[in-house]
């Protein structure tokens, strides 16, 4: 039996040279793994730009509620923006789907899919994913959630509205309001195609790490991006079936009338039938599978970090064992913290209190992550460029949501400050801003992989600088509000006297995320730009280690030229003393008497 | 033999790179990996079926007082007895599979094609009964239910139909009876909607994770033909290996397994 198994590692091997390929095959329906991650990374930018073209128009009319703009009046028309006053409808429907969007399309497939699929056969010496095929499949169907997604913008009662988290009994009845009929059922359509790509892709990934190392490329020699992006794809598997589990069942409230989530329901003073059943199972669910949808996001974002920061401190990364286990024990813990999601829904004191430690613990590794990044940046001799410059600023941020997130973990204060501003700060500074700065600063670091040019540096700064400011201009006002009781998901707080004076922070919030959206245009002209009329891109422009920089600008398929490279030592000897540069390449063999991973 | 290769070779050659630690293709990995999250699926149902069962304790329905009946025995009293024959037909099914799998790695053809035909035959005898409890249970009894004013469910305490017994398990005498009933609505059979075995949620539960789990069923059945008929056909015995017939086993294996816990906890329990 042991003679076909060669096959396996192999088989990716023998793939590219035995068909012409076609315009079709290259750039459509390709199986190559480069492709596919620009493939992936474009569609994000996409959706990327819709979910921040929402942020702003909802955020008008937070800033200034009920006047007119003319631009809401040109984006969404008379029926939703009468005389450029947003319609409260699609005031739920575009916070809802900025949601969706940003935390599935962008941070889960953009981000990803993306990096994984760059970065992992890269990364460890392989000339492809596993399964080519699959991982095609993964990114079409991405693209046509990414499609049901946004066609489900222009049905005539709007898209849904309940929220990214869709609790029910919004969701499940389609009659609760506007956004819960056809947008509502399109969202559910459009998440069933994105689990099976999130699914495809991450089996995939897994399968990868594990089979397709390159000789010499042990576990304790993976770079940490291809750590926290094995996890992030463990995470997936583990989560998002769970997540499958709820939608079917919220597919079979909606349409054939169980009753899994609802019981005693009136509506217009009708009872429906349905007895018996618990929007808190949905909760339950949901957030088993949300709350390790957070690690998802975060996870890639701090693995390409590592890496930036390593590489452009010319340092190697502090305390690397630490860094793989404080990924485990988020990836661990991420699965046993679901109930602070919940805290308010009427659950026993003690409970909530095991949920508070468990999550309590997370601030363990986490910390250990943002000491280690610092402690490598220390002494560095830190080049700027605009790569490290979003992972610092990604470090920055992880520091100051993490901060109000161990608040947050607090049963006794989270009742107080639970669906306020507070919160909504938080989860956008420590996941939101954290996993887009640290994805900016990937694409800045890798755009020389991605497209063999690149990015104008002098940009990027501009774009750094108006981002960081903008970022935080726009989030760290929500905490004073949050701890004044302004509650989130409301239309507007002018109706409540008590909420007046906070008119002018929201304001503020509002100008900063205009002009933090405009100067995204800055990005979008450079990544263009630079992707036809970039600087040539040299085979390892930023002097790293890890075998990527090894393969030729121009992408190949298998990736090398005629042998796979062979691994001799971990990814971060970087100004190690004795040698003649200040990098090693991974496929440097040891001298004899040289330690290997960090030791002389 | 997979798997052998890790008995001999140290742990550190193994996780060295340039092999499969596992000494496993990756399609085989994949499916492991599928499995797993398939598992967590059904995880997540029969939580939720916990959840309400635990819920409702004092009115959830017991099992073995509504699957009684056999196929072509008429009104029996055979309490959960033909689940039990199909939870058997589908181990058996599964230890067919493990021989056509020996069979392959032997790669003696018609043995594989032989115990490979048996499982499917298992397979669809499995999803006919399915099909016949479906068809039995919403059909419902004679006698049929009450479903009181309050939406819940009393069954009758007697043939002439003069007294009920509460959901709890409150027996009423026929005096305080009569107005509950005349309040009341008649139930025969149970869907999605109404169910006269007792909770909406007790028949939602049934026909969702058995028709999820037969759903699984299906495919597999179906999977199986494909790779017998590509047994048939030599496409195997070409490649020089059975791998495909060891992939849709564990898939089978999986299967049944997961049919085990639906029995457990949905029937059992």
């Amino acid at each position: 039996m042991s003679a076909h198994h060669s096959h396996s590692t192999d088989h990716s091997h023998e793939d590219h040279h035995h068909h012409e390929e076609t315009f079709i095959s290259k750039w459509v329906f390709s199986h190559d793994h480069k492709m596919i991650s620009k493939q992936f990374l474009v569609t994000g930018m996409v959706m990327a730009v819709i979910g921040m073209m929402m942020s702003v128009l909802f955020r008008l009319q937070l800033g200034y509620p009920g006047e007119s703009f003319k631009i809401l009046n040109f984006f969404l028309g008379d029926k939703w923006a009468p005389g450029g006053v947003l319609n409260p409808d699609m005031y739920l429907a575009l916070v809802t789907i900025h949601g969706t969007i940003m935390v599935f399309f962008l941070l889960t497939a953009g981000l990803s899919g993306t990096f994984a699929n760059l970065l992992i056969p890269l990364q460890i010496g392989a000339r492809d994913m596993a399964s080519g095929f699959l991982n095609m499949l993964s990114y079409w169907f991405f693209f046509g959630s990414s499609v049901v997604m946004v066609l489900s913008l222009f049905v005539e009662s709007g898209p849904a509205a309940a929220g990214w988290t869709v609790y029910p009994p919004l969701s499940a009845l389609p009659q609760a309001m506007q956004g819960s009929g056809m947008g509502m059922t399109l969202w559910l359509v459009s998440m069933s195609l994105f689990i099976v790509s999130a699914l495809l892709g991450g089996l995939n990934y897994i399968v990868t790490v594990i089979n397709l190392r390159t000789k010499g490329m042990t576990m304790m020699r993976l770079p940490l991006t291809v750590w926290a992006l094995f996890f992030t794809a463990v995470l997936g598997v583990l989560s998002f079936p769970v997540l499958f589990a709820a939608a079917l069942l919220l597919i079979f409230d909606r349409g054939f009338g169980t009753a899994f989530y609802l019981s005693d329901i009136f509506i217009g003073g009708q009872a429906l039938p349905q007895t018996g059943g618990s929007p808190l199972l949905f909760q339950h669910l949901f957030w088993f599978l949300g709350h390790p949808e957070v690690y998802i996001i975060i996870l890639p974002a701090l693995g390409l970090t590592s890496e930036i920061i390593s590489v452009n401190s010319r340092k190697p990364i502090f305390g690397y064992r630490a860094m793989v286990l404080s990924i485990m024990a988020i990836a661990f813990l991420s699965f046993i913290v679901w109930g602070h999601h919940m805290f308010i829904t009427g659950m026993n004191p003690f409970i909530g209190s095991v949920f508070v430690f468990t999550t309590l613990l997370i601030a363990i590794p986490s910390a250990v992550k943002a000491f280690n990044y610092i402690t490598t940046l220390w002494k560095g001799n830190i080049r700027y460029t605009p790569g490290i410059l979003f992972a610092m600023g990604m470090v920055s941020t992880f520091i100051t949501g993490g901060v109000t997130g161990i608040i947050l973990a607090d049963s006794a204060l989270d009742i107080n400050i639970h669906d306020t501003y507070f919160v909504v700060a938080h989860f956008h500074i420590v996941m939101g801003l954290s996993a887009v700065l640290a994805m900016f600063g990937g694409v800045y670091h890798w755009f020389p992989k991605l497209y063999g040019r690149m990015m104008n540096n002098k940009l990027g700064y501009i774009h750094f600088w108006i981002t960081f400011v903008c970022a935080y201009g726009v989030f760290f006002p929500q905490h004073f509000l949050g701890l004044a009781g302004v509650p989130r998901r409301y239309y507007t707080n002018s109706e409540f006297p008590m909420f007046d004076s906070f008119i002018e922070l929201n304001q503020w919030s509002t100008i900063f995320a205009v002009v933090g959206a405009v100067a995204q245009g800055i990005f979008l002209f450079n990544f263009f730009y630079s992707m036809y009329r970039g600087q040539k891109a040299p085979q390892n422009p930023w002097k790293a280690n890890t075998l990527e920089w090894t393969t030729p600008v121009e992408h190949i398929h298998g990736n090398w030229p005629g042998k796979i490279p062979v691994v001799h030592r971990w990814p971060y000897d970087y100004s190690k003393p004795g040698k003649p540069d200040d990098f090693v390449l991974q496929t440097t063999p040891l001298e004899e008497g040289e330690g290997d991973e960090g030791k002389h | 033999m997979s798997g052998e290769a890790s008995k001999t070779i140290p742990t550190s050659e193994l996780w060295a790179g340039g092999r499969s630690p596992f000494s496993v293709s990756y399609g085989k990995m994949y499916m492991w990996f599928f499995l797993i999250s398939d598992a967590l699926t059904f995880g997540g149902l029969l939580t939720s079926l916990g959840f309400y069962k635990h819920k409702y304790a004092d009115i959830w329905p017991a099992s073995e007082k509504v699957f009684v009946h056999f196929p072509f025995c008429g009104e029996t009293h055979l309490p959960l007895l033909y689940v039990a024959l199909m939870t058997f037909i589908l181990i058996v099914s599964s230890v067919t599979m493990v021989l056509a799998v020996e069979a392959g790695h032997r790669m003696n053809r018609s043995k594989v094609i032989f115990w490979l035909g048996l499982t499917v035959v298992g397979g669809f005898f499995f999803l006919f009964s399915q099909v016949w409890e479906w068809s039995h249970y919403i059909h419902g009894s004679e006698l049929g239910a009450l479903q009181l004013s309050d939406g819940q469910i009393a069954h009758w305490a007697d043939e002439g139909k003069h007294a009920i017994i509460l959901a709890n398990g409150t027996a009423l005498g026929a005096q305080e009876s009569a107005p509950l009933i005349a309040n009341a609505a008649e139930v025969f059979g149970a869907n999605l909607h109404v169910n006269e075995y007792g909770t909406q949620l007790y028949a939602n539960f049934f026909f969702f994770v058995t028709g999820f789990h037969g759903f699984h069923v299906f495919s597999g059945v179906v999977i199986n033909l494909i790779i017998l008929i590509m047994v048939i056909k030599g496409v195997c015995q070409k490649r020089g290996h059975y791998e495909l017939v060891e992939k849709t086993g564990l898939y089978w294996h999986f299967v049944d397994l997961v049919w085990v816990f639906v029995f457990t906890f949905y029937y059992l329990l």
